[in-house]
C-alpha cells in the first residue's frame, strides 16, 4: 500500500495544475456543504434556545382550586414526558407581574379581585421538535381544568416554516455543489489517465493486473477528496472566527445566540463525505475508461 | 509436423488467421517453436512480422486458430489471467516504449513491481541487469536524455530483468545504427544461451544473419512461405 501511496503523491506532484485545481474545487464545494451546516446547527441551537428547551405555560380554568393540582399533574405526566413542572398560583402570579411591572403599582390597586388564573409552567422533553411539541400541548390543552396552553405556537411556527423552506434549498444547494465537485473530480482523474496513456499501456504489457493500474488512481482520489475537505474547513473556521466575534458582541445584548464552530461529529462526517466524494469520482471516471 | 518435437513446444500455432477488416495480417500460419530456440521472422514490411508477436502476447486475438503457449490455450485465458501470462514474456519494441518521466531504474524496475517483488529484491535485480547491459551510471537518466542505441539497452533490460522464459522482439535493431544494434543482439545472444526462447522479427536479415544462428520464419503476405536455418 506505501507503494501506492508513494506512486499517487508522486502523480499529484507530476500533475500540480490539475490537482492543485480539483482539490481547491472540492474545497469550495465543501465550504458550501460546511457553512448551510454550520447555519442549521446554529440556527436550530438558538431556536431551541427561544423556545427554552420546551417551556410552557397552562393556564387553569377559574373552577381550579390548589387542592385539584395532584390529580392534574398525574394526569399531565401521562400525556408525555415532562422535565419540570411547577405550579404558580394565581396570588403568586400577580407578585410577579407587579415585581415585572415596578412604577404602575396605582393600576393593581384599582383591581378588586385578582383577575390573572392559576398556571402551571412545565418543560416538556421534545428534543426540540416542534411537532412534538405541539401534539403533546394539544393534548394538555383538552384536559379538564386546563383553559388554554401557550408555547409560542404562533410565532415560533411561522418562524420553524421559514427555516424548513430554507433548509431544503440549503440541501438542494449542497447536492449541487457536490454533484459539481464530483464532476470535476471525475474529470480530472480522466485527464490523469489520458495524460498517463502510454505509462499505462506499457504497465498492461508487462504484466499489470487491472487493480496495480487503478489503485494510485483510487489513492489519488482519496488523497484529494480528503484535502479538499480539510482545506475547506480551515477556510470555513477562518471566516468563522473572523465573523462570529462580531455578531457575538453586537447582537447577543438584544437576542439569545449561542453560536459555535461544526461539531467534531460533523466535520468527521464532512472528511468522509469529501474523502468519498475524491474516491467516487474516480470509481465513476476508471469505470468508463477501462470497460 | 514431428510429433515428438510438437509435445515439447513451448509455442503451438494451429492454422492462425488474423484479419484487420478485407485485410489478411496473418493466413492459416502453423509452427511450432521450442524451448531454448532462436526464432527469426523475416519477410517484407506488411508481411504479418508483428501482428504475429501482437497475437503471442494478446494485443491482438486470433480471428481463427488456436495458439498454445506451453499447452496454455490462448482462446481460454481469462482476463484476470492475461496478467500472469504476459509476465512470462519479455518485450522488446522498436519504438522502445519507455515511460518518459520514469527513470531507466524505474522503468526497468516496474516489470518487478507489476510481478508484487519486495523494494529490496528489486534494487538488486535491476542494477545487476543494468550492469550486465552497460546502462548502470544512466540508472537516474530519464529516457528522453538517453540515445536511442542506450533507450534500446534499456528497453532489453526490462525484457529480461523478471526472468522471462520467452523474449519477444519486434523489429529490436530497427531505428539503430550498426553499432548499437550490434551491442543489442549481442545482449539478446547472451540472454539466450541462458535458455530463454527468443522470437526476433525483422526486416534485416542480412545483420542477424552475421551474427546469430537459429530458426528463420519467413512471411510473406501473412503466409508462412518458408522455414530455414541460419548458420
Amino acid at each position: 500500500m506505501i507503494r501506492y501511496i508513494k506512486k499517487a503523491l508522486a502523480d499529484i506532484r507530476s500533475n500540480r495544475f490539475l490537482n492543485l485545481i480539483t482539490i481547491v474545487t472540492i474545497s469550495l464545494s465543501i465550504l458550501v456543504v460546511s457553512l448551510f451546516l454550520l447555519f442549521f446547527e446554529n440556527a436550530s441551537r438558538v431556536i431551541e434556545g427561544w423556545n427554552q428547551g420546551g417551556r410552557a405555560m397552562i393556564y387553569l380554568t377559574p373552577a381550579f382550586s390548589p387542592e385539584m393540582l395532584p390529580d392534574l399533574e398525574a394526569r399531565i405526566k401521562t400525556l408525555g414526558e415532562v422535565e419540570e413542572m411547577r405550579f404558580i398560583s394565581k396570588s403568586r402570579a400577580l407578585e410577579r407581574l407587579k415585581d415585572e411591572m415596578t412604577g404602575n403599582t396605582g393600576f393593581f390597586e384599582t383591581l378588586k379581585e385578582n383577575p390573572l388564573p392559576h398556571a402551571l409552567e412545565i418543560r416538556m422533553n421534545t428534543h426540540g421538535d416542534f411537532q412534538q411539541m405541539k401534539a403533546f400541548a394539544e393534548k394538555i390543552a383538552a384536559l379538564e381544568m386546563v383553559e388554554s396552553v401557550e408555547y409560542g405556537q404562533g410565532w415560533l411556527a411561522r418562524f420553524l416554516k421559514i427555516f424548513s423552506l430554507f433548509r431544503i434549498t440549503g440541501y438542494a444547494m449542497c447536492g449541487l455543489f457536490l454533484l459539481i465537485a464530483l464532476f470535476i473530480t471525475a474529470n480530472t482523474v480522466r485527464l490523469a489517465f489520458y495524460s498517463r496513456r502510454l505509462e499505462i499501456e506499457i504497465m498492461r504489457l508487462v504484466g499489470a493486473t487491472q487493480g496495480f493500474i487503478k489503485t494510485p488512481f483510487y489513492v489519488e482520489g482519496l488523497l484529494q477528496g480528503f484535502l479538499g475537505g480539510v482545506l475547506g474547513l480551515l477556510i470555513l473556521l477562518a471566516a468563522f472566527f473572523t465573523v462570529s466575534s462580531g455578531i457575538s458582541r453586537n447582537l447577543s445584548a438584544y437576542v439569545y445566540l449561542d453560536i459555535r464552530f461544526l461539531s467534531v461529529r460533523a466535520m468527521g462526517i464532512i472528511l468522509l463525505a469529501s474523502t468519498f466524494l475524491g474516491w467516487f469520482g474516480c470509481y465513476l471516471s476508471l469505470k468508463q475508461i477501462l470497460k | 509436423m514431428n510429433l515428438e518435437s510438437s509435445k515439447h513446444a513451448i509455442i503451438r500455432l494451429f492454422n492462425v488467421t488474423k484479419r484487420y477488416g478485407a485485410k489478411m495480417a496473418l493466413n492459416d500460419v502453423s509452427v511450432d517453436i521450442q524451448p531454448g530456440e532462436f526464432i527469426f521472422i523475416s519477410g517484407p514490411s506488411g508481411a504479418g512480422k508483428s501482428t504475429l508477436l501482437k497475437v503471442l502476447y494478446l494485443a491482438e486475438k486470433v480471428s481463427e486458430g488456436q495458439i498454445l503457449i506451453n499447452g496454455m490455450n490462448l482462446a481460454r485465458i481469462s482476463s484476470a489471467k492475461l496478467p500472469l501470462l504476459r509476465r512470462r514474456f519479455g518485450m522488446v519494441f522498436q519504438d522502445f516504449k519507455l515511460i518518459p518521466g520514469r527513470t531507466v531504474f524505474e522503468n526497468v524496475a516496474l516489470v518487478l513491481e507489476v510481478a508484487g517483488e519486495k523494494p529490496a529484491y528489486i534494487r538488486k535485480k535491476v542494477m545487476h541487469v543494468l550492469r550486465t547491459t552497460g546502462m548502470e551510471k544512466k540508472a537516474n537518466a530519464l529516457p528522453p536524455t538517453l540515445s536511442g542505441g542506450e533507450q534500446q539497452r534499456v528497453a532489453v533490460a526490462r525484457a529480461v530483468v523478471g526472468d522471462p522464459d520467452i523474449i519477444l522482439a519486434d523489429e529490436p535493431t530497427g531505428s539503430l545504427d550498426h553499432a548499437s544494434a550490434k551491442l543489442v543482439l549481442d545482449f539478446l545472444m547472451a540472454y539466450h544461451k541462458n535458455g530463454a526462447t527468443i522470437l526476433l522479427a525483422s526486416h534485416n536479415l542480412h545483420l542477424l544473419e552475421s551474427m546469430v544462428r537459429g530458426r528463420n520464419i519467413e512471411l510473406e503476405q501473412g503466409q508462412l512461405v518458408k522455414t530455414s536455418t541460419l548458420l
